[in-house]
């Protein structure tokens, strides 16, 4: 009744919004009939939008695969843009309900700020880009190379480890502004520029000439990026960490958007269980229902906006201007990171 | 002796003819030599200048008429070695940077309230059209609730809650009535009962904060006791307080009851078209972005700080302690942050205070920021205004028996705001360019959706960040080159009598 005496005082001004942070974020976000995503004001292929008005990226599609998983519906989300800054604040006060911002799992991050990751959408790190002519081919050649990079942030420390531990000589170009230090790479001011990897095949595209450029394969730092929610709902994290689950798991048994349908009459168990097709007896197969949603929880996302692989080659990877290749994102079975519980 | 004309001192007949003057003087050649090649060293700094100025507009030229690209669909187009301006990035994302995201179908809407804007701005800033009053109260009361149902949809819905408090804070108000028609001691004297129970009302509304009570039935709902009684008793007080000025038999009880019942009454009625259902589909405010809502924080910013900074210059001016050391506390506040530290305090701070599940619309909360930020910054540029005037100025208009509102309405400020116009004027552009802070908040202004814009995989390359700036600088220097001209009009027209 005080917050109601309040919410009419402060409703004076004529825009309140109650979000109600105090129920269970999924009851909710049910209750509300949207997803409110907090993500990035425009990041290449992760969240950005476009002419058209609408969300494009792999931190976008996530957002969209939880409002499937919970409305069957990817159009449900709400997205609001959130500088570097703010995003643990819009989270923590219930602005948003989920953050798919590329944020980083760090420890500090996890444990002190009341938040909870739920997975890694993307594994990211340090890497190296440079020219073609320059011959080289892996982050051990470079030695003597001259390095471009922004000032004051871990990338110059990563550097430094990277050339210490490898005995190797570099002079170093730390330019105050992004786009600065591209340009000065791209102006022959340095042999090599150094960012995060996603950064660098986004920063390609600004070059002059993109296609002689490179992307050395080597990750020299882990940035683990991957949606955040607040600690304390175990309902909601597990609703997105489900979601997340759910998107590698269809990868990996090759449930894809156009074929999730014939799927369902698959033989697989496996198949049969994360797409909730019901048992003999008919009774459900229950997965949907013990975290709060329907049992075709995972048929809807897939349905809706593909699984992972189908998420990544939409926004990032080779078909699109970024052709950023799967690397540490491959799922485990290909080389890569990308590892899911079994739905069982 | 007859005098020989040709034996006469020389006598001029006829006027010498009009020679023109020395070709050092006149013509192009003149204007030349007096201007830019006066002397060795002016010459050289007029070659200097002259080169560095051709090689520029050269530059600029070849930049964005020859070497660049005019047509294409995406990136494609505008990469490479030597493309110079990718316009058709401009014509791809030019209808996002105006609008942001708002709906595309719904684009009509910003756009009618542009033109009704212009049609309603245009008139009030020519000084020969008539009707400026009217002209004037359209775009201060009727335009900004004509913007607000158009862009957001209206349709607020207010709760009952919301009708009750806001009836119940302009009934206290009501006890100012008797102060203001009566002068403080006098309007204390008449209206101690209203005074009391006004003062009883936000006692028990304060209780309310402190104590959890019982919720009462009033026959059609269940109300909690001591806010409502706090409602009640705001009511008698309003009441009491109108009475007594009603009492009164001479007119300023009843002109000041007049302006009350007008702010009132317009205050909720304002409240009731907000909350009329139109029919337009609701916008949130999340949505608007680009050169609207860019417009939107400036008008408001420049709007509001006007008013409100006259108010504080007076007040920092006062002789009345309480006034005074709240407009400098306020000034000095406000002056003493920068602006992107009000912006992070509004959408970073602001929500951790606010009790969970309270939330006020983020551009709200970066206008309210913005309009205080400037009003303290036009105090101080109203108060140097104030101070040039001579003191013979006020001891003239007490001489004549004007009350202090008077003296500052017809002799003081319209003196003070004249000599004030330049810094007014300049305070004005700057607000205009600082609203591009509120990208940092995740408002996607002007300058925050060009960068998304560049941002976009489909279109970043080298060309396009140099065209997205250069376009976004251009609009901003023809909105802010437009105040200065303005000024400068204003400034000649109201030079009466200064100039030596």
């Amino acid at each position: 009744m005080k917050g109601k005496l309040l919410s009419c005082v402060f409703g004076f001004g004529l825009a309140l919004t109650a979000t109600g942070a105090m129920a269970g974020t999924l009851d909710d976000v049910k209750a509300k009939g949207f997803v409110q995503c907090g993500v990035s004001q425009g990041l290449p292929g992760f969240s950005n939008p476009d002419s058209q008005n609408n969300w494009t990226g792999m931190d976008v599609d996530f957002c969209r695969a939880v409002a499937s998983a919970i409305f069957n519906d990817p159009s449900k989300v709400k997205f609001t843009p959130l500088s570097a800054k703010e995003r643990f604040t819009a989270l923590q006060s219930g602005e948003v309900d989920l953050l798919s911002r590329n944020t980083t799992w760090t420890m500090s991050r996890d444990t002190s700020l009341g938040l909870k990751f739920a997975g890694v959408m993307y594994y990211d790190g340090q890497g190296f880009m440079v020219k073609k002519g320059l011959g080289v081919n892996t982050a051990l050649g470079l030695n003597g190379a001259s390095v471009c990079t922004n000032t004051g942030t871990t990338t110059e420390l990563n550097l430094a480890d990277f050339f210490k531990a490898n005995n190797m000589q570099y002079q170093v170009v730390a330019i105050e502004n992004s786009d600065e230090t591209l340009k000065a790479y791209d102006e022959g001011r340095c042999d090599v520029f150094t960012t995060d990897q996603s950064g660098l095949y986004a920063e390609r595209l600004k070059v002059k000439n993109p296609d002689e450029h490179i992307i050395l394969p080597e990750i020299i730092s882990k940035e683990p990026l991957g949606p955040v929610v607040r600690q304390g709902d175990d309902a909601w994290f597990n609703v997105v960490k489900w979601t997340y689950y759910a998107l590698l798991n269809a990868e990996e048994l090759g449930v894809t958007q156009a074929n999730v349908d014939e799927m369902k009459s698959s033989t697989n168990p496996e198949i049969k269980r994360l797409l909730g097709v019901p048992n003999e007896d008919g009774s459900g197969a229950g997965f949907g229902v013990g975290i709060g949603l329907d049992d075709a929880w995972a048929y809807q996302i897939i349905k809706n906006g593909g699984n992972y692989a189908e998420i990544f080659e939409r926004n990032v990877g080779e078909s699109t201007p970024l052709k950023i290749a799967r690397g540490k994102n491959a799922l485990w079975n290909k080389g890569g990171l990308q590892y899911a519980p079994p739905i069982r | 002796m007859a005098a020989d004309p040709a034996n006469l001192a020389y006598v001029r007949t006829e006027e010498a003819p009009l020679l023109p003057p020395p070709a050092n003087e006149a013509g192009v050649r003149g204007w030349l030599i007096k201007n830019l090649f006066s002397s060795p060293l002016n010459s050289l700094l007029t070659i200097l200048v002259g080169a560095f100025l051709i090689w520029l507009i050269w530059d600029t030229v070849k930049w964005g008429l020859f070497d660049a690209v005019w047509t294409g669909e995406n990136r494609e187009a505008c990469t490479g070695e030597g493309v110079g301006a990718c316009w058709p990035l401009i014509w791809d994302k030019f209808p996002q940077w105006m609008y942001g995201f708002y709906p595309i179908d719904q684009r009509w809407r910003p756009n009618l309230v542009f033109l009704i804007g212009g049609a309603a701005l245009i008139p009030m800033l020519i000084p020969s059209v008539g009707g400026k009053l009217w002209n004037a109260m359209f775009l201060l009361i009727f335009f900004p609730l004509i913007t607000i149902i158009l862009l957001s949809g209206g349709h607020v819905n207010f709760l009952a809650q919301t009708y009750a408090a806001v009836i119940a804070l302009l009934l206290l108000a009501a006890v100012i009535v008797p102060i203001a028609a009566f002068g403080l001691e006098d309007g204390l004297q008449r209206n101690r009962p209203g005074i009391i129970l006004a003062a009883a009302a936000l006692l028990v509304w304060l209780g309310g904060f402190l104590v959890d009570t019982p919720s009462i039935s009033i026959g059609f709902a269940r109300v909690n006791a001591l806010p409502f009684f706090s409602m009640l008793l705001a009511f008698l007080a309003g009441v009491v307080s109108l009475k007594v000025a009603l009492a009164d038999n001479s007119g300023a009880g009843r002109s000041a009851l007049k302006g009350w019942a007008l702010i009132a009454g317009g205050l909720l009625l304002a409240m009731l078209l907000l909350d009329i259902d139109f029919g337009l589909e609701p916008v949130e405010t999340s949505q608007w972005g680009g050169l609207l809502v860019t417009l939107v924080v400036a008008v408001t910013g420049i709007v509001a700080s006007l008013p409100i900074g006259i108010l504080l210059a007076l007040g920092r001016r006062s002789k009345m302690p309480v006034v005074r050391m709240f407009s400098i506390v306020f000034i000095e506040i406000w002056r003493g942050v920068p602006l992107i530290t009000v912006l992070f305090m509004s959408s970073v701070m602001l929500p951790l205070f606010l009790p969970e599940g309270v939330n006020f619309d983020k551009l709200l909360r970066a206008l309210v920021g913005v309009a205080l930020f400037s009003s303290a910054y036009m105090a101080e540029v109203v108060r140097a205004g104030l101070q040039a005037i001579p003191r013979g100025q006020y001891e003239g208009a007490q001489a004549l028996g004007l009350s202090y509102w008077q003296m500052m309405a017809k002799i003081i400020l319209p003196q003070a705001l004249k000599i004030s116009i330049p810094n007014i004027v300049g305070n004005f552009i700057s607000l205009f360019k600082d609203t591009t802070l509120v990208s940092i908040i995740g408002i996607f202004d002007l300058l925050g959706i060009v960068q998304a814009g560049l941002r976009d995989a489909n279109w970043a390359s080298a060309a396009s960040a140099p065209t997205g700036y250069f376009t976004v600088a251009l609009i901003f220097w023809v909105f802010c080159f437009g105040m200065s001209r303005y000024s400068m009009f204003i400034e000649r027209r109201l030079a009466t009598g200064h100039k030596r």
